[in-house]
């Protein structure tokens, strides 16, 4: 899936202009209106134009991996008739991306109206790194961070969409920027939406063993793709003390650094 | 078995508390994940085989009841006998008359998983007949007098020290009083001692990996070779298996060992493989007088043509649950019945019921690696979500949860609505938490600030900050948008 839709024979990874919907999700939305910013940057420098429609809300995962099936749908419709008139619809989260890609035409397959609309709009929604490296053809960034950083893998955005080498290779071209490989960088941090609220025991060992994880990779910054694992590592990585800093990748690779890391106070913000 | 999935998270407190475990799950880490992973890259074709394995279990569960006949007919055309168990207690009592009709005092068992489905051991003791598990890690875990913990590595959660101190206490008997420090000597002392018993016996019980409906075989696959003595030796052979187990021809069946032992240990090939087709003829040195084949449904029929007919390809490997990070966290044991990890959580409310069972498909963060690693591609995730669904809809779920997601639905649903409280809230809570940059508890939010702080928002909406700007909000022709929009509100409910 996730071949974009250009017909006419438009090669994926033409440059030509698009217009792409940026859906912030509701985590960068709410917490962290930077990672929007970052984002929108990146699309813009890929030569895309930028527009955020106002009338976005969330991706309705919390519905529908809870069960409730027919709040998912309404929101999942409202989704799609905000996001269908544009070419590419991009998010900065695997999980949200994944969400509308995999799961909505799964959500609305017997509905003859929304079924379509459901594949189309899944077939040009993308992750922000899959975006701008797959389909942009993005071969670097124009960023500097003098910096030890560590990344994670969310699941989703790994799985589902194949995230995994993109945010490598723009990190690659960022200068001063070391890259120390996260042991067990494919396993999950213990978030999982609902689920660290519902079983906090369960995914408090499971962050704090990411935590002791990243630690060792002796990384003064940690990066991820999914603001909901990047709060869930911040907020066991300040509980604990530590200093690392959090940032969600597009952050760096926009250049966008001088904001207040994840969790922390505008006045330790910045560089180290 | 009995049953404490309900008692799921006062299992998982127990087993985050038990340190020995903990250690012991590292094991799975460091070793079954690493060996799937070498030899499925080894094999260039390691993924055609799980579509094909995928395939063939498709085949026969969309007509088993025709395998499922001429499986019977081949078994009694060779000799052996076909019993029917619609239920647990059904298996149990054929189980056990055929056991007093072999005037049975002590039986081995090999491979016996789905026994525990039925708690056959407890039956067998009421009614005087000593059951010895011949697999070592079952028979660990039978001292203990513990369930399993791993569908593969039963006794995984066991450290070295806990095994000399079980063989310590029960081997004395056999005339071996010393404690033993090193594994090979323990394997040693438990083959002596098992050896005497696979010779008394009078009924060998196993179960099976897969059930040849052309040839009537049952296939059995260990790493120890104590199948072969459990079914040879003794005078009658009763196989216990679920009807799932179908194959239709022993080609298909060489397709699922292909990557079956892949995915449960990374090896290429189990140790011992072995077809067993009915019982010893006439001129046959060895093998039992007869072979019994009891079949168990139940509830597997009833999960063929639902959501979760697809668990029904199940093989039993153990590569989701040796993946999934919240068994890796928690163990087997806290799942509370036979079947742990994410085949557990489909599998458990399917045959004891959501009510009881209801925690299992819930307690999953969706990461998604289980049904990476299943060589049968079960959709795993898909299905716990099916699990959720049901509950939801009928009304299982706790109060405070549809509450606080009922509330959140409606705003999501409103976009005008939304964007005030989104604005809202981002400010407030960036005003609690702006001297730390993070909140130590919120209220409403226990579950996450009891192991974590929360990070602050930075205290403005994307989308706000955004439209203040004079950023572009609408799309280019956003007033077709705006018309298809009105047929969205006309047909959402
Ligand atoms: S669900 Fe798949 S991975 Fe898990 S035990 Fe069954 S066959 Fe193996």
């Amino acid at each position: 899936m996730n071949t974009p839709t250009e017909t006419a024979g438009k090669p994926a990874r033409a440059r030509a202009p698009a217009t792409v919907g940026l859906f912030a999700t509701c985590l960068v939305d709410l917490f962290r209106p930077s990672v929007g910013f970052a984002t929108a940057k990146l699309l813009e420098e890929a030569g895309c134009r930028v527009v955020v429609p106002d009338s976005q809300t969330c991706c309705g995962q919390p519905a529908f991996n809870s069960g409730d099936r027919a709040d998912a749908r309404a929101i999942a419709r409202e989704v799609i008739a905000t996001f269908e008139p544009f070419d590419y619809v991009v998010v900065p989260s695997g999980s949200c991306g994944g969400m509308i890609s995999h799961h909505y035409p799964e959500l609305l397959r017997d509905d003859p109206d929304w079924g379509p609309r459901a594949r189309r709009l899944a077939a040009k929604t993308y992750e922000l790194m899959a975006f701008l490296v797959d389909v942009r053809g993005l071969e670097g960034v124009k960023a500097k961070l003098d910096a030890t950083v560590t990344y994670h893998d969310s699941c989703s955005g790994l799985r589902e969409l194949g995230v995994k080498a993109q945010p490598r290779k723009l990190l690659g071209t960022v200068e001063g920027l070391t890259l120390n490989e996260l042991p067990g960088a494919e396993e999950c941090c213990g978030f999982g939406g609902t689920f660290c609220v519902k079983y906090p025991e369960i995914s408090g060992r499971m962050v704090s063993n990411k935590v002791a994880d990243i630690r060792a990779t002796n990384a003064d910054l940690l990066l991820a793709g999914d603001m909901g694992c990047l709060l869930n590592m911040a907020g066991r990585l300040k509980r604990e003390g530590s200093t690392i800093q959090v940032r969600h990748v597009a952050e760096v690779l926009a250049d966008m650094t001088d904001t207040a890391a994840i969790g922390d106070t505008a006045a330790g913000a910045g560089r180290r | 078995m009995e049953a404490t999935s309900h008692r799921f998270k006062d299992n998982v407190h127990e087993a985050l508390g038990d340190a020995n475990l903990q250690a012991s799950l590292a094991k799975i880490r460091s070793g079954f994940v690493p060996k799937r992973a070498a030899a499925a890259a080894a094999l260039p074709e390691f993924e055609t085989l799980r579509d094909q394995a995928r395939d063939i279990k498709n085949h026969v569960l969309g007509h088993l009841d025709i395998y499922l006949e001429r499986f019977a007919e081949a078994v009694e055309a060779r000799g052996g006998k076909v019993h029917w168990a619609e239920t647990a207690a059904d298996a149990r009592r054929i189980i056990l008359d055929l056991a007093r009709a072999g005037n049975a005092r002590t039986i081995t068992k090999s491979k016996s998983m789905v026994t525990e489905e039925i708690a056959l051991n407890d039956a067998l003791e009421k009614a005087g007949i000593e059951p010895i598990e011949t697999d070592l890690g079952e028979y660990i875990i039978q001292l203990a007098k513990e369930p399993p913990s791993h569908i593969i590595a039963p006794a995984i959660h066991k450290t070295k020290e806990q095994v000399a101190e079980l063989f310590l206490r029960h081997h004395g008997r056999y005339g071996k009083t010393e404690r033993l420090t090193e594994p090979t000597d323990m394997v040693r002392e438990a083959r002596e001692v098992l050896r005497q018993k696979y010779l008394d016996a009078d009924v060998g019980i196993t179960g099976a990996n897969f059930l040849v409906a052309e040839t009537g075989s049952i296939i059995l696959v260990t790493n120890e070779g104590n199948a072969d003595l459990t079914l040879s030796l003794p005078k009658r052979h009763i196989v216990l298996a679920g009807i799932e187990k179908l194959v239709p021809t022993l080609e298909d069946a060489s397709t699922m060992l292909r990557v079956l032992a892949r995915s449960a240990t990374g090896q290429e090939f189990s140790s011992y493989t072995t077809l067993v087709t009915g019982p010893k003829r006439e001129g046959d040195l060895d093998g039992p007088e007869e072979f019994h084949v009891v079949l168990l449904d139940n509830g597997r029929s009833g999960m063929v043509g639902t959501e979760f007919q697809d668990m029904l390809r199940c093989i039993r490997c153990g590569a989701c649950m040796n993946h999934c990070p919240v068994y890796g966290t928690v163990g087997g044991h806290a799942y509370g019945w036979v079947y742990p990890g994410p085949m557990g959580a489909v599998l458990t409310p399917a045959l004891i019921g959501v009510e009881e069972a209801g925690h299992l498909p819930n307690a999953s963060t969706f990461c998604g690696r289980c049904e990476q690693v299943c060589p049968v591609r079960i959709p795993l995730p898909r299905m716990m979500r099916a699990w959720r669904t049901r509950e939801f809809e009928r009304h299982l779920s706790p109060a405070s949860q549809r509450w606080g997601l009922g509330v959140w639905a409606w705003f999501a649903k409103r976009p005008r609505a939304y964007r005030l409280v989104a604005r809202t809230a981002a400010a407030l809570l960036g005003r609690m938490g702006r001297s730390q940059g993070r909140l130590k508890r919120l209220p409403l939010a226990g579950g996450w600030t009891r192991v974590r702080d929360m990070p602050a928002p930075e205290g403005r909406s994307f989308v706000a900050a955004w439209k203040a700007d004079g950023r572009p909000t609408e799309a280019p022709g956003a007033a077709t948008a705006r018309r298809h929009r009105g047929s969205a509100k006309e047909q959402g409910r």
